[in-house]
């Protein structure tokens, strides 16, 4: 172990700086997130994420979020486990009917000020499960969104984005 | 013993289904097969319903023979086989959820799928309005001195599906854990009725986000062996190669995630590198991270390119070179195994009973793997082993995952290798008349199984069946006297499909 965490000491960091464009793009959008999220909130922004029925797609892209390469914490975005712990809901799926009361508990279990962003193309309208029996819509059906971010699911660079755009928004409210 | 192929000759054998045969026999000799199935002479694959009938998919794997039986329902009601082979449990309860039709003897009728939210009952059988909700879900119950419940979910802590888990617990032990699931229920299999083929295998690629290339894999075949569509081989080939990308960007989620779960961050860090290097390497293959959308009835909707082929090869390198430190690393640290040595043990006669796939069965001695058992094709030319292990606790289901990187590695590399040119796929003429197709294909979770009805160029019926339905119930007993906090190690080492199961 001792080895590998040496290694690591030495060897350039995997959020990589500028060279490629995508890698430029990355690290522009997260010192604009870093600063817009400093002038709102101090030094952070909790996350609360909530599955209300999606097929698992988002998730595994929100968890990329948190890897060396998006490094998301860098910038004071922090996911919590609890709703009580979060400034924002992160809300993905279609919302199924079994999910509604859940999300629902847990939205009004997050202290105000708060805010949602509905992620993917199910998030916003139920996407390819919109009309089942079993299924909602939108999450913006069942709580109020702030913001959406489409994709199915989309990268981990898009809720970035997202995330940015949240708080643009956010600023403008209270400015 | 008797063999299946005997047990079709006892039925009315139903023309155009295929591969494997499909026989409609009376209640005597469903009963017979549930018998075969509890003396564990036979595997059960799937039970589901229609609308006047239900379907039951059968293993022999001495021999690898696959059949269905199906039994007619006029009175709306079959003889139990969760009575005398509990794996069909949940099966049996979603059947009455969706189609209202009866287990009769069924030991546990509590509706599963249906929390009564949906403002009716029977959503894909005789439809019945149901405005008011049902009274509370009872919980069964745990009795003895100081017991306590700890009630987890639907919301979890990490980013996660959801799903209810009931622990009744003395002290630190569990004494008894009970599963509650159906919260991400989409109602998917009433959405494939009547969808064309394009809108069915988009559905069915968002059945467990995790196993999008698994479940079109099946979807395709299933449909191709419907309609008798021949696949051309390089899209036969891509379709491997597609499979071993989702496998191997899984399995080292999975073993990262795994020691997280033990506080082991290191290890999570650096299996998420290299995860993240498979995502992007399919990203620029493929054009999806996830490789959505990209097997389809037919064959494949993309190439591989120069380009493409050299990310998956720049990827791999990486592998190979960081992934030996990370084995050596998990295989060294005394904390670490004092965690997942001898957690969460799953016996080798409950694998075998739930004929539970993917790591959780290989990891507790069932040798099972579609890819070899049914070599499909590609896979019969191609050269892999199937690490099997006898232990079947946390440690063990990890040994597997890493093994089956390496295997996964080396398949990449012989695909690469040895991909044929040609066309990416050919066209489904119209065929008006019904014709039905199964198929299995060993995603990286365990066996998916998928049976459809195809009629006049759309979907009639089509069930998916995850593996997680025959593994979520042994994460319930593998979990009983450990400690509560070797749940989410236990929990993350099965990785079980909450959206797969729910459907």
């Amino acid at each position: 172990m001792r080895k590998l965490l040496f290694e690591s000491l030495f060897r350039r960091p995997f959020t990589e700086p500028a060279p490629l464009p995508d890698d430029a793009a990355l690290s522009e959008l997260a010192a604009a997130v870093g600063r817009a999220g400093r002038r709102r909130l101090g030094r952070s922004l909790s996350i609360r994420e909530v599955d209300a029925g999606s097929c698992n797609g988002c998730e595994l892209e929100i968890h990329a979020l948190n890897n060396a390469y998006y490094d998301v914490e860098r910038f004071g975005l922090r996911f919590v486990a609890s709703p009580r712990h979060a400034d924002v809901l992160m809300v993905t799926g279609p919302v199924t009917r079994n999910m509604r009361e859940a999300l629902e508990r847990t939205y009004h279990a997050t202290p105000n000020p708060k805010w949602v962003v509905a992620i993917g193309d199910c998030g916003r309208d139920g996407g390819c499960f919109a009309g089942s029996y079993a299924v909602v819509g939108g999450v913006s059906e069942v709580i109020p969104v702030d913001i959406h971010v489409p994709g199915c699911p989309p990268t981990p660079m898009a809720m970035l984005q997202g995330l940015l755009a949240l708080l643009e928004r956010v600023d403008a409210v209270t400015a | 013993m008797p063999s299946l192929t005997d047990l079709m000759l006892e039925g009315r054998k139903v023309e155009q289904h295929g591969p494997w045969p499909r026989a409609v026999v009376n209640a005597s000799i469903w009963q017979f097969a549930t018998g075969q199935l509890a003396l564990g002479h036979w595997s059960l694959l799937g039970l589901w319903g229609e609308p006047g009938a239900v379907h039951m998919a059968m293993l022999d794997q001495r021999t690898a023979d696959i059949a269905v039986i199906s039994m007619d329902c006029p009175d709306r009601s079959y003889p139990s086989v969760g009575a005398r082979h509990p794996p069909a449990l949940r099966l049996e309860r979603t059947v009455n959820d969706l189609f209202g039709l009866t287990a009769e003897g069924l030991p546990d009728p509590r509706r599963w799928l249906d929390h009564g939210s949906w403002g009716l009952r029977f959503p894909l059988g005789d439809r019945l309005d149901a405005p008011s909700k049902p009274a509370a879900y009872r919980f069964l119950a745990a009795e003895g001195d100081g017991l306590h419940q700890i009630a987890v979910g639907p919301v979890h802590a990490g980013i996660i599906e959801p799903g209810h888990f009931r622990f009744t617990a003395s002290g630190e032990t569990v004494v008894r854990l009970e599963q509650r699931l159906g919260y991400t229920h989409k109602g998917i299999e009433g959405l494939m009725t009547g969808a064309s083929y394009e809108r069915a295998v988009q559905l069915a690629g968002r059945v467990s986000g995790d196993s999008t290339v698994a479940y079109a894999y099946a979807f395709s075949r299933a449909a191709e062996a419907a309609i008798g569509l021949a696949v051309p081989d390089r899209a036969i080939w891509l379709r491997a190669l597609l499979a071993e990308l989702e496998r191997l960007a899984n399995h080292l989620g999975d073993i990262g995630a795994i020691c997280n779960d033990a506080s082991f961050t290191l290890l999570h860090a650096h299996c998420g590198v290299l995860r993240e290097r498979v995502l992007r390497a399919s990203n620029a293959a493929f054009g999806h991270r996830l490789l959505r959308d990209v097997i389809v009835p037919g064959g494949v909707t993309r190439d591989l390119d120069r380009d493409g082929s050299d990310a998956i090869r720049a990827a791999l390198d990486t592998i190979r070179l960081r992934f030996p430190a990370l084995i050596e690393l998990y295989d060294n640290t005394a904390s670490l195994q004092d965690r997942t040595v001898t957690t969460g043990a799953l016996t080798p006669a409950l694998a075998s009973q739930y004929a539970a796939g993917g790591y959780v069965g290989r990891a507790s001695g069932r040798s099972f793997d579609a890819r070899r058992n049914l070599a499909y094709p590609p896979y019969g030319c191609l050269d892999f082993e199937v690490p099997v292990l006898n232990e079947g606790d946390v440690n063990a289901r990890v040994w597997i995952r890493m093994r089956e990187v390496e295997q996964s590695l080396s398949l990449i590399d012989q695909i690469l290798q040895r991909l044929p040119a040609g066309p990416l796929g050919t066209h489904a003429g119209h065929i008006r008349e019904a014709r039905e197709g199964m198929a299995i294909v060993e995603g990286f979770r365990g066996d998916v199984l998928v049976w459809l009805r195809l009629r006049d160029g759309r979907v009639e019926r089509c069930h998916l069946r995850d593996p997680s339905w025959f593994q979520w119930p042994l994460l319930e007993a593998v979990i009983e006297n450990n400690i509560v906090a070797d749940f989410p190690l236990c929990n993350k080492s099965f990785n079980c499909s909450y959206s797969g199961q729910d459907l």
